[in-house]
């Protein structure tokens, strides 16, 4: 996995880097458009951080839902911005690998797309929007609706570690409560949620038990993705570059939503809705304003704009444009894979 | 039968020399060893607590009260050195020397207590009914309707307005949040409730609305209790037996009733005459 590349150009004043004209902006962009990326490592970490990051990872794996430390460098950009998923995922790259990065859903965003490119100028990777064309996915905020496989690992973008700092702030005592599984302020949350609403409503992050043991934040996915990870064949690791943590669920873990006996956890329903692109009821829909028609209009004044539901996963979406019945199991040698809601076993809804 | 009983129970803060117990205490007429500093809050406590009985205990502000009691309810000061042998019917082995999780079950279900400041019981930002609810979701209750009713019939026990139930505990008056810390101790029916302080910041006309309502749910469910107070009218009140605290030791137990009419140690004599 480890692999040196180094640079032609390699100037010993300027400690590997590429000099930079600056006398002006074009010279000095030009420039780093030629040899921008010369004189860092294969996928942009020393091997000894990414060494000390799959360490991190293995620990994670073997405690599962167990937020484990590591050092989380500084990376070419913001904390908060999925920097420990970037680490994650360069930490565990390799030249063969095909990388998919998604943000909330879209491959196509700013930050899905930058994650991408460093990939693939640093880790010299495949780069796909297919997921099921993907070895490793990057996401923030979702779980892919197509079923990821045993050979597939999803790295999850984390902002707040831990699901308990919602009803205590105190890190230490919630440090704790972990060591002790006493997690009675979150069911206190819990129970102050149905007398408020009527049922459990939390709309992300929602808590979830890890092999009947930790407690999890899963990070901002909906609570429509939240089933996908119990019994999943793939391996999720999350990872937090702001906080420093790292944890993950390995695959067929058992990972159970928090509920009452007699308020069951539900997903996020969409009554009488289809994706207006694909027409798919059975994914995890979003409302989209848009303009009605296809070309701009002129005015854009509140009146002109239409509020729409589509598919939160772009990428599965346009399959479906192709091919309407496609089901979310297609690329499988086998069909009624149970994934998620509107997914149950047996596959008569697909 | 005996519920709880407990032998040589200290609670030091400092680092101690053998001088300590000897140098303390009522004769000595000081807590604080003169040798090496350490404040030696309470030593040398023998007591047993029956089932179903309430055992008061008095004494003057610093006598050690508040020490013992935490100490046999299982509330650890980490600053403290805490030695003795509590014995409690429903375990095996020395109260003292449980570890966290023990401890943890022990206080969800078994031994209760009532902090003298309510910012160490209550969670003020959760709501009345929450509060009372942790207790049983902690004690691994799952049923949300069973939760809910069981926090409505506590509520309505220990006379706290039902409809205020969902409201969150800081906009309650503190007599309210007082019997909310009450209905909370008595939430997965202990056997023993430790009351530290039951009035301290309440009107007179509230602590006894506060200490009636205590004696009759005392009374209905059977549960033993230990009361710390500096006031006799609560002990008097609520305690079939009663302990004098001084100076870190007891100085003086029996019946309420002998020790209020008949007090045999100086200092329980003026510290009644005080009061009458």
């Amino acid at each position: 996995m480890a692999k040196e590349t180094t640079s032609q150009h390699r100037d010993e004043s300027t400690g590997g880097g590429t000099p930079v004209p600056t006398d002006s902006v074009d010279a000095a962009l030009s420039a780093v458009e030629t040899d921008g990326l010369s004189g860092y490592n294969y996928a942009y970490l020393d091997e000894h951080t990414k060494r000390e990051v799959r360490r991190s990872m293995l620990k994670a794996v073997a405690i599962p839902g167990h937020q484990v430390p590591y050092a989380s460098r500084p990376m070419p950009l913001a904390r908060g911005w999925g920097t420990g998923g970037i680490q994650a995922s360069l930490s565990l790259l390799g030249p063969a690998d095909t990388l998919k990065v998604i943000d909330q859903g879209a491959d196509e965003s700013v930050n899905a797309a930058n994650i991408r490119r460093l990939a693939e100028n640093t880790a010299e990777v495949a780069t796909t929007t297919d997921t099921t064309k993907a070895d490793l996915i990057q996401s923030r905020h979702r779980i892919p609706e197509e079923v990821l496989t045993d050979d597939q690992r999803l790295v999850l973008q984390v902002p707040i570690t831990d699901a308990l700092r919602k009803v205590d702030p105190s890190d230490a005592a919630n440090r704790r409560r972990h060591a002790h599984k006493n997690y009675g302020k979150m069911w206190v949350h819990l129970y102050e949620n149905v007398v408020e609403y009527g049922e459990i409503n939390i709309a992300s992050r929602y808590p979830t038990m890890v092999a009947n043991r930790y407690l999890m934040d899963p990070s901002p996915i909906p609570r429509w993705d939240v089933p996908k990870l119990d019994d999943a064949n793939h391996l999720t690791i999350l990872a937090a570059g702001r906080e420093a943590r790292i944890y993950a669920v390995p695959p067929h873990t058992s990972v159970e939503p928090l509920a009452f006996e007699d308020r069951s956890f539900t997903v996020e329903r969409f009554p009488e809705q289809a994706c207006h692109a694909c027409g798919s009821t059975d994914t995890y829909l979003v409302e989209v304003s848009e303009e009605p028609g296809t070309t701009a209009g002129d005015d854009d004044t509140a009146a002109s704009f239409e509020t729409r539901y589509a598919c939160n996963d772009s990428s599965f979406c346009a399959k479906r444009r192709e091919n309407p019945n496609l089901p979310k199991d297609h690329h499988l040698d086998r069909s009624g894979v149970d994934w998620g809601p509107a997914t149950p076993d047996g596959g008569e809804n697909a | 039968m005996t519920l709880l009983e407990a032998s040589a129970v200290e609670t030091i803060y400092g680092p101690g020399c053998p001088d300590c117990l000897d140098a303390t205490g009522d004769r000595a007429g000081t807590n604080q060893c003169p040798r090496c500093g350490t404040v030696v809050a309470c030593a040398e406590a023998d007591l047993d607590v029956a089932e179903g009985e309430v055992l008061g205990i008095v004494g003057e502000s610093g006598s050690g009260k508040s020490s013992l009691a935490e100490a046999l309810a299982l509330e650890r000061d980490p600053e403290a050195t805490v030695n003795g042998e509590v014995s409690y019917a429903g375990h095996d082995g020395n109260l003292l020397e449980v570890d966290y999780q023990t401890r943890h079950d022990l206080r969800s279900r078994d031994i209760s207590l009532v902090h003298q400041h309510i910012r160490d019981g209550l969670d003020l930002e959760f709501t009345g009914g929450g509060n009372v609810a942790e207790k049983l979701l902690s004690a691994g209750w799952r049923s949300y309707e069973d939760v809910r009713m069981r926090v409505r019939e506590l509520f309505e026990e220990t006379e706290i307005p039902v409809a205020r139930m969902d409201d969150p505990a800081r906009t309650y008056s503190g007599g309210m949040q007082r019997r909310v810390q009450i209905a909370r101790a008595l939430a997965t029916d202990p056997d023993l409730i430790v009351l530290d302080e039951p009035t301290t910041g309440l009107d007179v006309s509230v602590q006894a609305r506060v200490l009636d309502t205590f004696r009759r749910v005392q009374r209905e469910e059977g549960v033993a209790a230990i009361v710390v107070s500096h006031d006799l009218g609560v002990v008097r009140l609520l305690a079939d037996r009663t302990l004098v605290m001084r100076h870190g030791r007891i100085v003086e137990s029996g019946l309420t009733d002998r020790v209020m009419e008949d007090p045999h140690h100086e200092y329980t004599q003026t510290l009644i005459n005080s009061v009458i």
